[in-house]
């Protein structure tokens, strides 16, 4: 039996119907069109599907679509202001933090809480912050340093 | 086709556990039984969310301790100063479990559940004297968390029961807990042996108290009154660390796999007893 569920997602109520055993991810991706989370590993290993939950970073493979009744969803098509890019978005183009972009909006949703728990985070703690992302395309260097510049930035802004 | 509920209260919960006939669940922070659904190891006929239960999600203190509910994401536990305060090791391992996106979902009391014997909290619940509250349909019961698994994936819950709330005891004066683990990586790892350990000392630091738990080298979590044994009445001197990891090895019976041998478990869970006791010795007061 269908659920019908009413949530949040970037500020819009949502409403969808899903089956129960239908991830988060899932719903995101086939029934509401939001295609920015990406499914990698399914297991909650890699990160790609990261989103943001009553505040929390979680690995959306890994919430079922019925849990989100009520619930306030951010997802990385909520992250720019129209056409203004979030500074850490902006950092990761300049500072060429990407490759072929498949880990990148998940990384961006796990930067992004991290630096509102941590605006000031040392490398240890952005390597540990973004420790359940996998990137196999940049070896994390630029990541770490976007983060870091456009961390000082959000700082001074 | 599995069916999905989340019921409002413990009573709701239970019953729906208990009149289920086929294959029911509880679903805290599902970060095990969503994994095993889609590898297809488990095929549940009933899901049921507990963190819509009024309650679940919290930390309570009172003069006797700690109530965690069961659906406490990993993450608040370190956001709860008192709570990191007076139980650090506690904390610290149930934040070792996964990433920063596992930690904003995964619960104590599901790592629990899941029976793995490499669980991270485990260990540091049973030395720090946990217990778990457990809803059924005769009623609550109290248990201590090292009775609850019963093997590799098998705990001693009954059918309708579930883990309500984990109950961490107040913390002594002059007491201290720590949680270390070896994991061949720095973070994103599964324990190849753990070692929990809360210990009290007295005004000239002899340790008057203590429990020790060590994980990944047996079926299930060990308390390990011996090696609890070869503290109580020390300072902590070299001999005194000497005698705990003897005990602390001699107590192992794990097994070889992909993560470590027989041997290399045996070895470090003595070298990781000495330091987890070192940790909590200070914390402690000790010098």
């Amino acid at each position: 039996m269908a659920h019908l569920i009413s949530t949040t997602i970037n500020g819009d109520t949502v409403e969808y119907a899903c089956q129960p055993d239908e991830t988060l991810l899932d719903v995101l991706r086939n029934r509401v069109g939001l295609t920015g989370a990406k499914e990698g590993c399914g297991t909650g290993d890699c990160g790609s599907c990261s989103v943001i939950i009553d505040g929390r970073l979680v690995c959306s493979c890994l919430v079922l679509g019925v849990e989100m009744d009520g619930k306030s969803l951010e997802t990385i098509e909520g992250m720019a202001d129209g056409a203004t890019l979030h500074p850490l978005q902006r950092h990761f183009i300049e500072g060429a933090a990407l490759q072929c972009g498949i880990c990148t909006p998940g990384i961006l949703m796990a930067a992004d809480a991290l630096l509102r728990k941590n605006p000031d985070p040392s490398e240890e703690e952005i390597r540990f912050g973004l420790a359940g992302n996998l990137c196999r395309c940049t070896g994390y260097d630029k990541i770490v340093r976007a983060v870091q510049s456009a961390a000082k930035e959000m700082r001074s802004a | 086709m599995m069916r999905f509920e989340s019921p409002a209260t413990v009573k709701d919960a239970v019953a729906l556990l208990a009149k289920e006939k086929g294959k029911a669940f509880i679903l805290a922070g599902g970060t095990d039984l969503l994994v095993k659904m889609k590898a297809g190891m488990l095929e549940p006929d009933l899901v049921v969310d507990i963190k819509r239960i009024k309650g679940m999600a919290d930390i309570r203190k009172s003069a006797s301790g700690f109530v965690i509910g069961a659906g406490t994401p990993c993450v608040a536990l370190s956001e709860n100063a008192a709570l990191a305060k007076a139980w650090p090791g506690v904390v610290e391992a149930a934040n070792l479990i996964g990433s920063k996106q596992v930690q904003g979902r995964c619960t104590m009391s599901g790592n629990l559940c899941n029976a793995s014997p490499a669980a991270d909290s485990v260990p540091a619940l049973v030395a720090a004297g946990a217990k778990v509250s457990i809803a059924g349909p005769k009623g609550k019961r109290k248990l201590a968390v090292e009775d609850v698994p019963a093997g590799v994936g098998r705990t001693n819950l009954k059918k309708g029961e579930f883990i309500e709330s984990i109950i961490l005891p107040a913390k002594k004066p002059k007491s201290g807990d720590a949680y270390l683990r070896f994991i061949p990586r720095t973070e994103m790892d599964i324990a190849v042996v753990s070692v929990g350990i809360n210990l009290t000392i007295d005004g000239k630091g002899v340790i008057t108290a203590a429990r020790v738990a060590l994980g990944a080298v047996a079926p299930t979590v060990l308390l390990v009154k011996e090696a609890a044994k070869a503290i109580i009445g020390s300072k902590l001197d070299d001999d005194a660390k000497a005698r705990l990891s003897a005990a602390a090895s001699a107590a192992c019976k794990p097994i070889d796999d992909k993560r470590g041998t027989i041997e290399f478990r045996t070895e470090v869970a003595g070298v990781l007893a000495k330091r987890a006791a070192e940790i909590a010795y200070k914390r402690a007061g000790g010098k």
